[in-house]
């Protein structure tokens, strides 16, 4: 009766019981040899035993759990991807456009890549901002994991960063204007402000030591430090498990295992992700524009990635004019650094949620954030796309929501029904 | 209600569900594979069509002083060689041993590679080292400039 336990764990409601559904039907005598050499050479056991342990919560809100995954997803695309450009792109202010061109005209499937490169570029944010702020809502970050959130927080502004440094690459006008735009920027805050341009900017005007300098931040500096801490936010949530909703926590919530059972749906959304991202490559390749040219004027609609748009609004609000010292245009901009803090520390400003598991000042000052950033991003675009993007992820997330209890109710006749056929066989066969 | 010899046939439900997951994962696999192969495999850049250059003026300082120059022919470097008086020699400078660039040695009165001492003549052919093949020969003509002026040399393909 060999059939019977893995029969059983392949109805997504039951727990493990120890029995793993993947040795149920190959045989086991090589590959057992095999797979032990592995284990023992490795040092896998304690991982393995981990990972046989380790049980994901089941409850309304447990499709924000595949939020990480799916930005993951796209950070594994950004860096297949990002490794093949490297190998024709060429970082100099009179090769970069061009290079790239190369890319798009030349090299066999370079439009491909390139458009891949950029659209999963554009989800992996969307994606992270979903991430985040769904991690919010659910107080994810509540003791133990405020390193956890932590170093999320941190990820984020290093794909922010990837995206700044990755736009100005192709040397466009586009690209071109809105670097200028963001460093100048960024030359506004106060004390620091004139030295943090020529640091980004590699001098005082964005040249071509400014795309070397972007270059080696995209390609070297910012990988390097979101792979430390991409890796310390992996384990951590492997170690300390998926947070369960404070209003779900006390009560008894059901598990499905980790594997096989929540990393197959992970792939499933990854393959799906991979046949829209394909799609949105194909059918909308990103465009070139034109090569830029610092001596020609800038034409309308320049502006930054749709990501720092909400921010760029804030500060054409601002009027010129200087309050002690300080330009009007800097206190936005310490007020958006004073939010970044904000954000990085929320695990220790909010305590209350950990003594008693409510906290609805940090919940409104997060919906607050998700009705500001969305509203300056449709005002700054003149259109409602934004606002029904973030409805329709909203509704996407309602409706998984309810499929994850339509999923248990099922697997659960399911398995009553598998139950009943089985003894009603075994009565047949007598 | 399966009946029993169908159950116990060698394709089971499962292998055959087993074999349809497995063939779907090779499709994406290929899937992927496929385009990422294509874009590794390099572009061959369209060369322009040469069949003679022209590789400067008979009295150019750097030929007086070495007796050799370097010049391109499209993509490949061309040594002309300037063996005496009014003689004249060019020769594919790109060493048959191992792509090494060759160059002329006025005391010897040989083309010499450095990289693995391999000599030639003036004709190309092989007189010393780990050279396979003879050098790649160019015709030299020398036009007349202003009178009393030098030369211009044009080398030509064979």
């Amino acid at each position: 009766m060999s059939e019977a336990p893995s029969r059983s764990s392949s109805l997504a409601e039951e727990p493990a019981n120890g029995t793993t559904a993947t040795s149920a039907s190959s045989a086991p005598g090589a590959q057992a040899g095999w797979s032990s050499w592995w284990i023992d050479r490795l040092h896998l056991a304690e991982v393995l035993a981990l990972a046989r342990k380790k049980q994901v919560p089941i409850h309304p809100y447990a499709p924000f759990y595949y939020l990480g995954g799916m930005t993951l997803f796209f950070f594994a695309v950004q860096v297949a991807t990002g490794i093949l450009l490297m190998l024709y792109y060429r970082p100099s202010a009179s090769e970069a456009f061009e290079s790239v061109e190369f890319i798009m005209t030349e090299v066999r499937f370079g439009w491909l890549i390139r458009s891949l490169h950029s659209w999963s570029a554009n989800l992996m944010v969307y994606f992270a901002f979903v991430h985040l702020f769904t991690a919010f809502f659910m107080k994810a970050y509540r003791p133990p994991r405020e390193i956890t959130w932590v170093s999320g927080s941190l990820l984020l502004f290093l794909v922010l960063a990837f995206g700044f440094s990755g736009y100005l690459l192709p040397w466009n006008q586009l690209a071109y204007f809105a670097t200028k735009v963001g460093t100048e920027i960024a030359g506004e805050v106060p004390l620091i402000g004139d030295w943090l341009l020529r640091f980004l900017r590699g001098g005082s005007r964005v040249t071509g030591a400014t795309l070397s300098r972007f270059y080696g931040w995209h390609v070297a500096i910012l990988p390097a430090l979101t792979t430390v801490l991409l890796v310390l936010h992996l384990v951590l949530v492997q170690v300390r498990g998926m947070s369960v909703p404070p209003r779900y926590e006390r009560r008894q919530v059901r598990g499905m295992p980790f594997f096989p059972h929540f990393a197959l749906r992970d792939l499933f959304g990854w393959t799906v992700a991979l046949g829209v991202l394909g799609a949105l490559a194909a059918l909308f390749p990103w465009e070139l524009g034109e090569k830029a040219d610092p001596f020609a004027p800038a034409y309308p609609g320049i502006r930054p990635e749709w990501y720092f748009m909400f921010m760029f609004e804030t500060l054409k609000l601002v009027p010129g004019g200087e309050i002690f010292g300080i330009g009007y245009g800097a206190i936005p901009i310490l007020l958006f650094g004073v939010a970044g803090l904000a954000l990085v520390l929320v695990p220790f400003l909010d305590r209350g949620v950990a003594r008693h598991g409510r906290s609805p000042g940090f919940t409104a000052a997060g919906a607050l954030a998700v009705v500001y950033i969305t509203g300056m991003t449709a005002w700054g675009y003149r259109s409602w796309v934004p606002v029904a993007v973030v409805a329709a992820t909203a509704a996407l997330i309602l409706v998984l929501g309810i499929a994850v209890d339509v999923d248990r109710e099922l697997a659960r006749s399911l398995g009553r029904l598998a139950r009943r056929d089985r003894s009603s066989n075994e009565r047949g066969t007598e | 209600m399966v009946p029993e010899t169908e159950s116990r046939s060698s394709l089971s439900r499962r292998r055959l569900v087993n074999r349809l997951m497995g063939g779907s994962f090779g499709a994406l696999v290929a899937w992927i594979l496929y385009p990422v192969l294509r874009f590794l495999e390099p572009v061959e850049v369209a060369e322009a069509a040469t069949s003679q250059i022209e590789a400067g003026l008979t009295n150019d300082p750097e030929l007086l002083a070495k007796g050799f120059k370097i010049v391109p022919f499209g993509n490949d470097p061309v040594i002309v060689v300037r063996a005496g008086e009014g003689d004249y020699r060019a020769l594919s400078a790109t060493c048959t041993h191992l792509d090494c660039i060759v160059e002329y040695r006025p005391d010897r009165g040989l083309i010499w590679c450095n990289c693995h001492n391999g000599q030639f003549d003036l004709s190309g052919q092989v007189v010393g080292g780990p050279p396979p093949r003879p050098l790649r020969p160019y015709r030299v003509h020398l036009v007349e400039g202003v009178p009393g002026g030098a030369d211009t040399l044009v080398v030509e393909k064979v």
